[in-house]
């Protein structure tokens, strides 16, 4: 059945950075040429698919991908090849979504679309509590840092509520520089409401009147839907009197620089009170003396954005997902070389090679899986020998690596790994902020090291190794820190690839 | 550091000035702005923010220096940045970048001799999922081609 002309058809056509970057825009004009209402929302995540048009037909939510502006006519018409009602593409429908609820389904700058799909319930609910019951509900959902650390969250929460300051402060860490990782990313150009209540929910907790967004200016479309969103929290009540109330509460979107380090939350107080973002000594801890020396929340786009979700459904709901000590769910970015990648939000606690071989079908070349990186830069290698441990905190760090921001690369056995741990020094070399020794001429004196190992000197092996040993313990932060995860996990693992010049004289 | 800002450029520096001074930590904001307006942060642009801020210029130049985003000479007319991290090199972005800077006759950071083609690496543009992954001119692209690369900002 066509369409009647008069009758505009509704059409979603993702803004979302990674479907822009396969010609989204195009496809959003093509549509407008034709006629129809385009509404750009954030992704759903399944970048393979991208870019994702979907089409309400009889209530249900049609999918077309990956689309090119030659598709239009037929999509319009009906006669397009469908992926079917989009929730129920297995990769989709086999998840857990609640922190990602609504991205790739709303209009993220429309508020009424936000609400009509649970959005401010959760500031709502908290906006009647006492501070220190909305500390309490955070601690009862077990949320733990979703930035790296995995700090509970409510701990840090309660530190700051129990500080003593006239002024305190909640900052937003989306200086999301891991490679493999774009949560945050997508949150923000998907559902930057969602980010906004649990911000706001967070300064009720705490006692704060004032947010920074520290946002990477690597992430131009995340600024853009960021500022258009605050604007809009700004002229409905929901940022300024916070809901009508007595809570004040404003934020304010800061664009870092360039600087990879500037992710490690004090280097990046240092950055936002416009200073080199060089690390600084803990304690104090932040929480006591932050941003400008006042009391201060630094928690990671992820963290906040599961707040309002929890206070939604309630913190006994959330903390019925997970495994142990992890609980709720985690959204995992899968990338590099990928059949399907995307973001995939589950409970913690599915284990890694479910997630590379089932979930993502392996890799995008279709030759075999050599390893894959988990956590970004400073995260470990992991070759498939290790791929049944369960993706959470606990046993990741027993299997000598950590989950990070929950970012996975998949490498094919094309993979040059001793060229994988050279980069690795290399970006440590590049990024550090010079005020530990361990990393500025340990990352350096690395490089060095693998060369003489790559010309086939082996005898520079047990440096590495100790090297990686003195980066590790006495580093200032995860950057000379955590280097050593992916230089010593490669080597461990791939010890053949070390010692391949001597073998090959031999 | 001696320079000195011609006339509208002082009054555009002191515009930015104002705009940002009652920030809470204003200095990275006054950055991107003088950035934006000028095309890099301009020498003569030091001393009115060193005043302004009351800090020396030898401070100054420690902040601008540490971040990679500011410059001190304009980049070229097309700005062509190309991710380094590992998922992009999980599809071959050594090998691509390499083959960039070749057909453009650039190294890294390099601008052409026409003032045409600036090309720099970035880590990560978190695009990770549809890797080889480039910047042209702002706009974001995913799973380039060495040839639609600089044919892009060759145009």
């Amino acid at each position: 059945m066509k369409a009647r002309q008069d009758d505009k058809m509704k059409v979603y056509v993702p803004r979302d950075a990674a479907a822009k970057a396969l010609g989204a825009d195009a496809v959003a004009a093509a549509f407008e040429a034709a006629g129809a209402e385009v509404i750009r929302n954030g992704s759903r995540g399944m970048t393979w698919l991208e870019p994702l048009v979907e089409v309400t037909r009889d209530g249900t939510r049609i999918g077309y991908g990956a689309a090119t502006p030659a598709d239009v006519p037929a999509i319009l018409d009906g006669s397009a090849e469908t992926l079917g009602p989009v929730e129920e593409i297995p990769f989709y429908a086999r998840q857990n979504r609640l922190t990602f609820q609504r991205c790739g389904v709303i209009d993220p700058v429309s508020l009424a679309d936000y609400e009509a799909h649970g959005g401010l319930a959760g500031l709502r609910r908290a906006v009647a509590m006492s501070d220190a019951e909305i500390v309490a509900e955070v601690t009862a959902s077990g949320l733990r840092g979703r930035g790296g650390a995995g700090f509970p969250t409510g701990i840090k929460w309660e530190t700051v509520r129990n500080a003593d300051g006239l002024q305190k402060y909640i900052v937003c860490n989306a200086d999301e520089g891991d490679s493999g990782t774009f949560a945050d990313r997508m949150i923000m150009e998907g559902d930057p409401f969602c980010l906004i209540e649990g911000m706001a929910i967070a300064g009720l907790a705490v006692g704060a009147t004032k947010g920074y967004i520290y946002l990477r200016s690597e992430y131009p479309d995340a600024i853009e839907v960021m500022e258009a969103a605050i604007r809009i929290a700004r002229e409905n009540n929901i940022l300024g009197a916070v809901l009508h109330s007595e809570h004040a509460f404003d934020i304010e979107v800061r664009v870092g620089a360039g600087a990879y380090v500037c992710g490690e939350e004090t280097s990046l107080l240092n950055s936002l009170e416009g200073k080199r973002g060089v690390v600084r000594a803990k304690p104090p801890l932040p929480a006591l003396e932050g941003f400008l020396g006042r009391p201060t929340v630094v928690n990671n786009v992820i963290s906040l954005a599961t707040i309002p979700v929890i206070f939604e459904k309630g913190a006994e709901h959330y903390a019925s997902f997970g495994l142990g000590r992890s609980k709720g769910t985690m959204p995992i970015q899968i990338a590099g070389n990928v059949k399907h990648g995307g973001l995939f939000e589950t409970a913690f606690g599915l284990p890694l090679g479910e997630l590379v071989n089932d979930v993502a079908g392996g890799t995008a070349s279709g030759r075999p899986v050599k390893a894959v990186q988990v956590g970004g830069p400073l995260g470990a290698y992991f070759a498939p020998e290790k791929f049944d441990t369960p993706f959470a905190y606990e046993p990741f760090d027993g299997a000598g690596g950590l989950i990070g921001h929950a970012g996975v690369v998949i490498f094919d056995d094309t993979a040059d790994m001793l060229g994988m741990a050279r980069f690795a020094m290399e970006f440590c070399a590049v990024e550090s902020c010079g005020k530990c020794t361990p990393c500025r001429i340990g990352a350096v004196r690395g490089v060095e090291t693998i060369d003489r190992i790559g010309q086939g000197d082996v005898s520079a092996i047990p440096l590495l190794v100790d090297l990686c040993e003195t980066m590790k313990d006495g580093s200032l932060c995860a950057l000379g820190g955590f280097t050593p995860y992916p230089v010593m996990s490669a080597l461990e693992q791939f010890p053949e690839e070390f010692a391949g010049a001597r073998e090959a004289a031999e | 550091m001696t320079a000195t800002a011609a006339p509208s450029e002082t009054a555009e520096i002191q515009a930015i000035l104002d705009k940002n001074i009652t920030l809470e930590g204003p200095l990275l904001p006054i950055l991107h702005d003088v950035q934006a307006t000028f095309g890099c942060v301009p020498d003569a642009a030091r001393a009115p923010i060193a005043e302004a801020l009351n800090i020396t210029q030898a401070e100054l130049h420690g902040v601008i220096s540490f971040y990679h985003d500011f410059r001190r000479e304009p980049a070229g007319q097309h700005v062509l940045k190309i991710c380094r991290a590992e998922a992009c090199q999980a599809m071959g972005a050594n090998a691509l970048s390499d083959k960039v800077l070749s057909m453009l006759g650039l190294d890294w950071h390099g601008t052409s001799a026409d003032g045409r083609i600036t090309v720099e690496p970035v880590y990560c543009l978190g695009l990770c999922a549809c890797g080889p992954a480039a910047m042209v001119n702002g706009q974001v692209r995913g799973r380039v081609t060495a040839e639609t690369l600089v044919s892009e900002v060759s145009a």
